[in-house]
């Protein structure tokens, strides 16, 4: 049962991303198996492999673990990521519940029907500029350190720069206003293992294009 | 900033309930302070007190918390209800995740009426039924032990019997299937700052009715 931790999803994005980048940045190597046809996740739920018959599933050290938040928490505190005491980790938690909800609207994004979709799209620029990232601007102001917690990379960070790289795929400019923010993303994409992540033949995954919507759409159709 | 922790949300259940009964079992008092109209949310906005805008939120040890998950994982860290290491912290994270997202559909119930309502009435009883119910079911049979995680009251347990009181209002009977989640129901429930906490008086919110649904949609604006 040792080894790489092997994750379970499909070959896109998702809610596998975050779990990606956490490892990536730890600089966990991992294997993946994809998903491609309905019959394939019907199997895994027979097998009995998925606690609560849903994907994300990362096996890793001896446990088939599932539930997204419970998977990143485990990996954030196994590879120290996750602050140094109960009040770090506190904060730490704020940081990733409001970015997850951020992420979680990008991710939806492209499965909202054609007449929401201008709607949603302004959504995601107004919350990202007036309700986000103005958090992380002011956090990382007022203390002047390099990372979001406790002068250290942690979770936090992490996720943070996921989120910036994929609302800038949708708003190029959205961190005009955001002068902290830019310094981060450089300071950030520039750490070895995340630098790494961020190049061509790593284990991210593109954004959703039409195929992947459509992959989603018939494995889980319910 | 010593003296209880302070809830600030409307006065019934929603986002706040399970830090109620999460406090309440690990036999802590507490404050609360109800939003009743829009201008006591405004208030909390123009005071900077809402990180993201946003409540429920809880001034505990100093911090102004927000982001439900966030709160309840300091409160399990804080009065030993999050298991002994990481991997029993794993299990419970799985498990709540569970019972959140099947408490999550109960709550947004009683947004929907008419036929969708019926429709996500049903949906619900077979979730609990035939996705969650049966994995805490097996939990304990697999170890015959009174709690889910280490042989110990965790967050794990109070949130399970949160849902199933939730699911019982739902469908009564809805456990009939499920003999030592019935056991684990009656064991739990006499555990004495649960008890407590079940009895008439207490600080647990009844289900929301018409005019608590009409509130909030005038106080959040949907």
């Amino acid at each position: 049962m040792s080894g790489k931790p092997r994750l379970t999803y499909l070959n896109g994005r998702g809610r596998m991303e975050p779990i990606r980048w956490l490892l990536g940045a730890a600089g966990v190597e991992f294997e993946e198996t994809f998903l491609e046809t309905r019959e394939e996740y019907e199997k895994l739920i027979k097998g009995g492999s998925l606690l609560f018959q849903q994907v994300p599933l990362v096996e890793i050290d001896g446990m088939k673990m599932v539930q997204t938040r419970a998977i990143l928490s485990y990996i954030a505190g196994k590879y120290n990521l996750y602050g140094k005491d109960l009040k770090e980790r506190a904060l730490i938690d704020m940081y990733v519940e409001g970015i997850t909800d951020l992420m979680q609207m990008i991710m939806m994004f492209p499965f909202s029907p054609p007449e929401e979709k201008e709607k949603n799209f302004n959504s995601i620029k107004e919350k990202a500029t007036n309700r986000y990232f103005p958090v992380f601007e002011k956090v990382l102001k007022q203390h002047g350190q390099d990372f979001l917690v406790g002068n250290k990379c942690s979770w936090a960070d992490v996720q943070l720069i996921e989120a910036i790289l994929a609302v800038e795929e949708k708003i190029p400019a959205v961190l005009l206003g955001f002068p902290q923010l830019q310094a981060f993303k450089i300071r950030m994409s520039n750490m070895p293992t995340i630098k790494k992540f961020l190049q061509p033949g790593s284990p991210r995954k593109p954004p959703p294009d039409d195929h992947y919507v459509e992959t989603v759409l018939k494995i889980f159709k319910n | 900033m010593a003296g209880k922790p302070k809830l600030h949300y409307t006065k019934g259940r929603g986002r706040m309930e399970s830090i109620r009964w999460l406090l309440a079992a690990a036999g802590v008092e507490f404050e609360e302070e109800f939003i009743e109209k829009k201008e006591d949310l405004e208030k909390l906005w123009s005071d900077g007190s809402l990180l993201f805008q946003q409540v429920p939120m809880v001034e505990i040890d100093g911090m102004k918390m927000v982001q439900t998950r966030a709160i309840l994982s300091y409160i399990a860290g804080k009065y030993n209800l999050y298991g002994k290491d990481l991997k029993e912290r794993a299990w419970i994270d799985m498990y709540v995740e569970g019972t959140t997202d099947l408490m999550g559909m109960i709550m947004h119930l009683a947004l929907h009426s008419g036929d969708t309502k019926e429709k996500h009435l049903a949906l619900i009883i077979e979730r609990a039924t035939n996705r969650y119910f049966p994995v805490y079911e097996k939990a304990l049979k697999d170890h015959g032990h009174d709690y889910l995680v280490g042989n110990k009251l965790s967050w794990a347990d109070i949130h399970l019997l949160e849902a199933i009181l939730m699911a019982e209002e739902c469908k009564p009977g809805i456990l009939s299937a499920f003999p030592l989640l019935q056991a684990f129901k009656g064991r739990i429930s006499n555990v004495p700052t649960i008890k407590k906490f079940l009895q008439p008086g207490s600080q647990r919110k009844p289900p929301p009715d018409d005019k608590y649904i009409a509130n909030v949609r005038k106080i959040f604006n949907f």
